[in-house]
């Protein structure tokens, strides 16, 4: 610091707080709906305080049909699904973007920069914008309501394979040199020292990877149909009309909570990785 | 232990040549080094020895086989890197242990070859760190060691002083040779360093620009320097060049002032005077108007220009000398010392 | 871009590369030609003839007032998005990196949005501002403001900029605070011995030194703002009141799966398309650009 102003300081520090307060608060209020019984949540002002009935919403809507009156999975299949798909999405990316990036850049072979630039073009084609052909290919190959037709669509990424070509590029040549002479195939050399080097890389990347693969939306709400295989952030969607006949706001709110937990814990427990994947990735 | 032989050898990437038509014969145990100014090609000579660059025409032989078209590992050649490539992620015993533990070398077999290599280099005790836990000088070693314990016909060193300091790589300098006196096995040792060069080898090859200019005993390249390049590189401080005329073993300088030397020859030429064996005479043909003095302690570098001219020229002094600014001072020559040049082609003139 | 030293050709890379070009042929390109030919169709009411039409989609898309209002609708979003939520976390960014201690711990209270789903985002908000139960109708009807976002257009479209806002700040925190902590300490130190005080020197020195990072986050807010908000509007507003909120994705959505007008709806795909190769050469050459500096 330049100079010591107590006033400025004491400033600095209202202003921070008054951000995180604003940037909490509706998370707050998530967790006190979640923790008060159905009929206190249909009372205006809604409570500020947490309530006593956090266990029992949690057990109801983990174990219990979620909302009651509907017809949906547990929401406990829902995570595990949520789960799968975010776990296939970031290992698959990675898998395949460790790959060929390190084919694009550890191979000189015919027709390198058109695959290259094939990859590429995934940057400009999000799934936003190419949603109804993409869904017929899915239905023509079957693959409708199963966790291969969650994952596979999503996971081939430009952005993963220029990271790892990045990190490639920093290693120094002298490394694939002196693994040639200590006599290292190229699967070897892949396996034994580009992995390893590139190990806090991948962490990285998984951080940013499963947080974009669990809060996928309307890829999974297109593809699945049947109430096994819905993910938890899908479900949420439901229970918001659902709420306009019957408001059970306690149990939506618990399972919003639910559905937030994993990806934030990923984030808040691993700050680091996730700060240096996010500005990795995006440069 | 093996010879290596390099026939005809070209390297190009596309149309340009980088190296071109270099022949060579490396004895059994000898220890060569390539020596040159960055840029010349050495390195990439030394990687077409490793089978890291591909040949474009020519052959290479280590031992009696040709190995063109083999790859790095199936040389079996070491390779010490100036940067040291150490794998950062493994320990010092696991970097040295690798290339074994791909050729299938039993555990014990390799676990006996690190301990022997590491009391050689005395890194015994930094087995188990990573190599960023390392000094400069124990990477270095550590890259030897590598070297070392794979056993190999020929060790090949890439510039691997240069990330040292000086007074490290005086020390290091004397321990490579030791090592390979030691371990007898052939080695290629590529520096930029003539100092480096000078004191390593049992010959010296010079290259520049792609050609080789002189392959020699590091004496013969003193004594016997075949082209101006290699005259002006070896030694330091470098050879005078004075342009001259020569003409009934006659030659005459810029100022007119004659020196005895060039043989038959006749014609322009360069003569080349190395500046320690300028010799301060009062009578001497050679007037240098003086500049500047450099103390170096045990002798004195006199700068000036040929009385007269403008050619530069530089004399080794024995002692403290450090008046006469200004003034014109007289140097002889005994002619066994003498080099000359043809000016047009560079190369030497033998009387 | 390649390595000088490289591995001898052979099938191998084929096979590495293999995985990825397959999904990208069969998941990203192939579909992207269908929409691209699908943009040049017409098909009947019952989905038995299609007939090929060249460009009267996209000509029927440009006289569409609905489309048209929903073009002006996104970009209005868009740069609201975008300053209201790099405005604040520049604010907060600028106070993070003056203090000594503590900038670490509030980083962490600050980031963690960004790990929430927008679907999710949208969830919090709209319960927040539910009209009967919510904590802010609350609060607005002590001020006379009778909130309604199911049936007011304007508080709709503030209700899914809130939410979207919200959930972004985390991320231009994120970046600002870098390229802040990024600036040498020095230079700092030679503006307030120049005599800049705090407020100057933040105007003077740090906004313009943190300009190339204000530009990308623009064209990156910008691209979420178009495309990563789906999830906000399906669950706040489902693009209402009276298509309020209906914004390009939305549509594309609505139309083609809601009101199966394939056509029209691969028109309207192509020209997202357009929109995201524009703003991902944009973001290029910010990359470019920055390597200069």
């Amino acid at each position: 610091m330049i100079e010591n102003r107590p006033i400025l300081n004491m400033i600095s520090h209202a202003v921070l707080i008054l951000g995180v307060v604003i940037v909490a608060l509706p998370i707050w209020i998530t967790f006190v709906a979640a923790t008060h019984d159905p009929v206190r949540m249909t009372q205006a002002p809604i409570p500020m305080l947490p309530g006593g009935y956090f266990w029992e919403n949690f057990t109801q809507t983990l174990f219990g049909g979620g909302l009651s009156g509907t017809e949906s999975a547990p929401v406990w299949r829902m995570l595990l699904n949520s789960m799968m798909m975010a776990l296939m999405i970031s290992f698959g990316k990675i898998a395949i973007s460790l790959l060929s990036a390190f084919a694009i850049v550890y191979f000189k072979f015919p027709f390198r920069m058109g695959f290259f630039w094939l990859i590429f073009i995934t940057l400009m084609l999000p799934v936003e914008v190419r949603i109804l052909p993409t869904f017929q290919v899915i239905a023509d190959l079957g693959m409708l309501n199963s966790y291969w037709g969650l994952s596979i669509p999503l996971i081939a990424s430009a952005t993963a394979t220029f990271m790892f070509r990045q990190v490639f590029l920093t290693i120094p040549d002298e490394m694939l040199e002196s693994a040639r002479i200590d006599g290292a195939g190229p699967l070897r050399f892949f396996w034994d020292i580009l992995i390893p080097l590139s190990r806090t890389n991948i962490a990285a990347l998984f951080v940013i990877l499963f947080i974009y693969g669990w809060n996928q939306y309307l890829w999974p709400l297109l593809i699945t149909t049947e109430t096994d295989m819905t993910t938890i952030v899908m479900s949420i969607k439901q229970m918001l009309e659902a709420a306009e006949q019957s408001p059970q706001w306690n149990i939506i709110m618990m399972t919003a909570l639910l559905a937030m937990i994993p990806p934030v814990f990923v984030v808040v427990a691993m700050q680091r990785l996730f700060v240096q994947g996010l500005t990795e990735t995006d440069k | 232990m093996a010879s290596i032989t390099m026939k005809d050898l070209v390297k190009a990437y596309g149309d340009t040549e980088v190296l071109h038509h270099i022949e060579g014969d490396i004895n059994d145990g000898e220890f060569i080094v390539i020596v040159g100014p960055s840029g010349c090609g050495k390195s990439t000579l030394l990687r077409m020895v490793a089978g890291l660059e591909t040949v474009t025409s020519g052959e290479i032989s280590i031992g009696d086989k040709v190995v063109n078209k083999l790859e790095p590992a199936d040389r079996d050649i070491a390779m010490v890197f100036q940067n040291y490539a150490l794998y950062p992620h493994m320990s010092v015993r696991e970097n040295m242990a690798y290339g074994l533990k791909i050729r299938k070398i039993a555990k014990a077999e390799i676990d006996r070859r690190v301990r022997e290599a590491a009391d050689i280099l005395e890194i015994g005790q930094y087995l188990d760190r990573k190599p960023r836990q390392l000094s400069g000088g124990q990477r270095q070693r550590v890259a030897m060691g590598r070297a070392i314990v794979r056993n190999p016909q020929v060790f090949l060193f890439d510039e691997p002083l240069s990330n040292l300091d000086a007074k490290l790589r005086v020390q290091m300098r004397l321990e490579i040779r030791k090592l390979q006196q030691r371990l007898g096995v052939t080695s290629i040792y590529v520096t930029h360093d003539q100092v480096e060069a000078m004191t390593l080898g049992d010959r010296l090859m010079v290259l520049n620009g792609g050609y080789v200019e002189q392959f020699g005993t590091p004496i013969e390249l003193y004594d016997r320097p075949a082209t101006l390049f290699v005259a002006g590189f070896i030694g330091s401080p470098s050879m005078n060049f004075l342009p001259a005329e020569a003409k009934d073993g006659t030659l005459t300088l810029g100022n007119g002032a004659t020196v005895s030397g060039g043989g038959h020859s006749t014609g322009a030429v360069t003569l080349g005077i190395r500046p320690e064996h300028l010799m301060h005479d009062e009578n001497g043909p050679i007037g240098i108007s003086v500049q500047m003095f450099e103390q170096l302690g045990a002798n004195t570098l006199l700068h000036g220009v040929l009385e007269g001219t403008d050619t530069e020229i530089v004399a080794s002094m024995p002692g403290h000398v450090s008046t006469g600014e200004g003034s014109v001072m007289r140097f002889s020559a005994e002619a066994s010392v003498l080099h000359v040049f043809d000016a047009a082609s560079g190369k030497r003139i033998e009387e | 871009m390649l390595k000088r030293v490289h591995f001898p050709t052979s099938l191998l890379p084929y096979l590495l590369v293999a995985p990825q070009v397959i999904i990208t042929l069969v998941f990203f390109v192939w579909p992207a030609s269908q929409a691209v030919y699908q943009s040049f169709l017409i098909e009947d009411a019952f989905g038995i003839s299609t007939e090929f039409v060249w460009f009267e989609n996209f000509a029927y898309l440009a006289s569409d007032e609905q489309y048209l209002g929903s073009f002006g609708r996104t970009i209005f979003f868009s740069v609201c998005v975008a300053v209201l939520s790099m405005s604040a976390a520049l604010v907060l960014a600028g106070f993070a990196d003056r203090i000594v201690r503590g900038a670490t711990t509030y980083r962490t209270l600050l980031i963690w949005p960004y790990a929430v789903a927008p679907v999710l985002a949208g969830a919090l908000w709209v319960f927040m501002f539910n009209p009967t139960l919510g904590i802010f109708p609350y609060i607005l009807e002590f001020v006379g403001i009778d909130w309604n976002h199911y049936l007011n257009g304007s508080h709709a479209m503030m209700l899914v900029i809130f939410a979207a806002a919200w959930k972004q700040i985390a991320y231009n925190f994120l970046f600002y605070l870098a390229a802040m902590q990024s600036i040498p300490r020095s230079l700092i130190e030679a503006a307030a011995i120049d005599g800049a005080g705090p407020v100057r020197r933040f105007w003077d020195h740090i906004f313009p030194l943190v300009s190339p990072t204000t530009f990308f986050l623009l064209v990156i807010n910008a691209v979420y703002a178009f495309f990563d908000t789906f999830g906000i509007i399906h669950a706040v507003t489902q693009g209402g009141p009276a298509n309020a909120t209906t914004i390009l994705v939305y549509k594309v959505y609505n139309d083609g799966f809601v009101g199966l007008d394939l056509g029209g709806s691969a028109a309207q795909s192509v020209i997202l398309m357009i929109l995201v190769i524009a703003m991902t050469v944009v973001q290029f050459r910010y990359v470019e650009r920055k390597v200069e500096y």
